[in-house]
């Protein structure tokens, strides 16, 4: 899932400066899922910004909402009886979802209060670790089901680089260098022979969004 | 011959060749590029001009090519994956060529935050495997990556990579290698060798494979200054190992830098009796003056006048 981590206040505050009634919009997925974005957080952050306020002497009025997803429209709308009467909007969700909002309600400045991270996975309660970059190709099948795009510092698709030592990478100590990974893994599955392909030159153009933003289109799926 | 250099000449009459390393200035001093050539002209083959090496600005390792040449000497031109992506790459592949750059080291490139840009970009288009392979297609072909356009004029390169069969995991390193030869590399330079038992090991396994039939192997060697740069190197870098009998030795001595030249060239001349081993390339990081000395002592001088 998209993992997030909530902006430091002060910066939250900036944005705020010159508004007095905004509304607070968490998201019932991601965000909840890494202690970011969530109901529990969008009202502790809505306490905290108004104790911030009380104390410079600038009442804030914060509404509070967590729509189920709010990167989808349906749900998103589920704001617009609250946003008529705000000065502006205040996200916690991922940068999908602020947008989906800005998209929405074209009255209303849309603020994050997030910094959307990476996609990946809870490694144990509390740590989350980048494991997808969404490159639109992927190519897990000959890396043993481990992604040098996404956990190699270099992006290496042909081995590790000359940094790799004693299994971690050598910008940071507790970082495992994705090649060491890949190669205990098909080691351990004798399938040690995939590393002797060379990997060509990635197709970055079409596979990412280098080319601009991708669309997924599903005729099938229209009404 | 495949770029016609005197690398490549050397290397392909069987002579033992000797590159060295040169470091171009954080800024565009040219007087740096000439004193350190000043100390290299004459006793190595050819010399790496790096490319922004450790992440830190320098001049561009074309340029600094280019100076190297009005100086009398031989450059190559190391290239990372790090700071161009494809286009820039082929372009100065063209430039590179066009101004009489015909040696070239293809290599991942450090990490940029162990430079002076940390919040910079990096590229890693390409990686250095898929950099040889491009190279050489441009080369054999006269075609660009993945098209049918031909190059106007010729590429004429002798294209080298990079090896660290002190990295791990290790039983990767000489499979990695044998990647980069069925890429297209002419030849390899190593990461510095201290540890002798690991590098035989290693060479054993490219032996196995049959690179070192494949290609030309330059075995890296780094002079140590003193007992405090080998503690140091062999607690910060990663990817080089420098046994603790070594920083003894080193630890020891009188005088430091002396111990370290002799520990240089008797390493030169246990290299040189390794299967395989075609040449010595000497990394003496702004200790260019003392390659001179090193090359004499271990009976590398003079360099043969290749035809």
């Amino acid at each position: 899932m998209i993992k997030a981590v909530q902006k430091p206040i002060d910066e939250i505050l900036s944005y705020l400066d010159t508004y007095s009634k905004i509304l607070l919009s968490g998201c019932g997925a991601c965000v909840t899922v890494c202690h970011s974005g969530g109901e529990k957080e969008v009202a502790l952050l809505a306490s905290s910004l108004k104790m911030a306020r009380n104390k410079m002497g600038k009442n804030l009025d914060i509404m509070e909402i967590t729509p189920a997803r709010q990167c989808e429209p349906e749900f998103a709308l589920e704001l617009a009886g609250m946003v008529e009467g705000v000065d502006a909007i205040l996200s916690l969700s991922c940068g999908v979802g602020v947008q989906t909002l800005a998209r929405n309600f074209n009255n209303a400045m849309i603020f994050p209060g997030v910094n959307t991270v990476f996609m990946g996975e809870t490694v144990t309660h509390g740590a989350w670790e980048e494991r997808c970059q969404a490159c639109g190709n992927c190519i897990l099948e000959r890396t043993g089901g481990v992604c040098p795009i996404a956990r190699c510092a270099k992006q290496l698709l042909n081995g590790p680089c000359g940094g790799s030592s004693k299994g971690k990478c050598e910008i940071k100590e507790d970082t495992d260098c994705a090649w060491q990974l890949i190669y205990d893994r098909l080691k351990s599955l004798g399938q040690l022979q995939k590393l002797q392909e060379i990997i060509p030159a990635k197709n970055w153009g079409t596979e990412s969004r280098d080319k601009g933003p991708r669309k997924i289109v599903r005729e099938d799926l229209k009404i | 011959m495949k770029a016609g250099s005197n690398l490549e000449k050397v290397l392909s009459a069987g002579h033992f060749a000797l590159t060295s390393e040169l470091g171009p200035p954080k800024g565009n001093d040219v007087s740096v590029i000439q004193k350190k050539a000043d100390f290299l002209r004459g006793n190595v083959d050819a010399v790496n001009v790096t490319d922004n090496q450790t992440a830190i600005v320098r001049m561009s390792s074309i340029a600094a090519c280019s100076f190297v040449i009005q100086m009398g000497m031989e450059p190559v031109m190391q290239m990372v994956c790090r700071d161009r992506n494809r286009i820039a790459m082929q372009s100065d592949i063209f430039g590179a060529t066009a101004l009489g750059i015909h040696n070239i080291v293809c290599l991942t490139g450090d990490h940029h935050t162990f430079g002076n840009q940390v919040n910079a970009k990096n590229v890693h288009d390409l990686d250095s495997v898929q950099l040889i392979d491009m190279v050489r297609n441009m080369r054999d072909n006269q075609t660009l990556l993945g098209g049918e356009d031909k190059i106007e004029g010729e590429i004429r390169m002798f294209i080298g990579g990079a090896a660290n069969p002190f990295a791990d995991p290790f039983e990767f390193r000489a499979l990695r290698a044998a990647k980069k030869a069925a890429a297209g590399m002419d030849f390899i330079q190593t990461q510095c060798i201290y540890d002798m038992d690991r590098f035989r090991e290693w060479m054993r396994m490219m032996r196995d494979l049959g690179v070192h039939e494949k290609v030309h192997i330059l075995a890296g060697v780094t002079p140590l200054k003193s007992a405090g740069m080998a503690r140091y190197m062999a607690k910060n870098v990663a990817g080089i190992i420098i046994p603790d009998a070594l920083i003894d030795r080193m630890a020891k001595a009188q005088k430091g830098a002396d111990e370290g030249i002799k520990i240089c060239v008797e390493q030169i001349q246990e290299l040189r009796e390794i299967e395989g081993v075609h040449g010595i390339h000497i990394m003496a990081i702004e200790w260019e003056h003392m390659v001179g000395r090193i090359a004499e002592e271990a009976g590398l001088l003079p360099r043969p006048q290749a035809a």
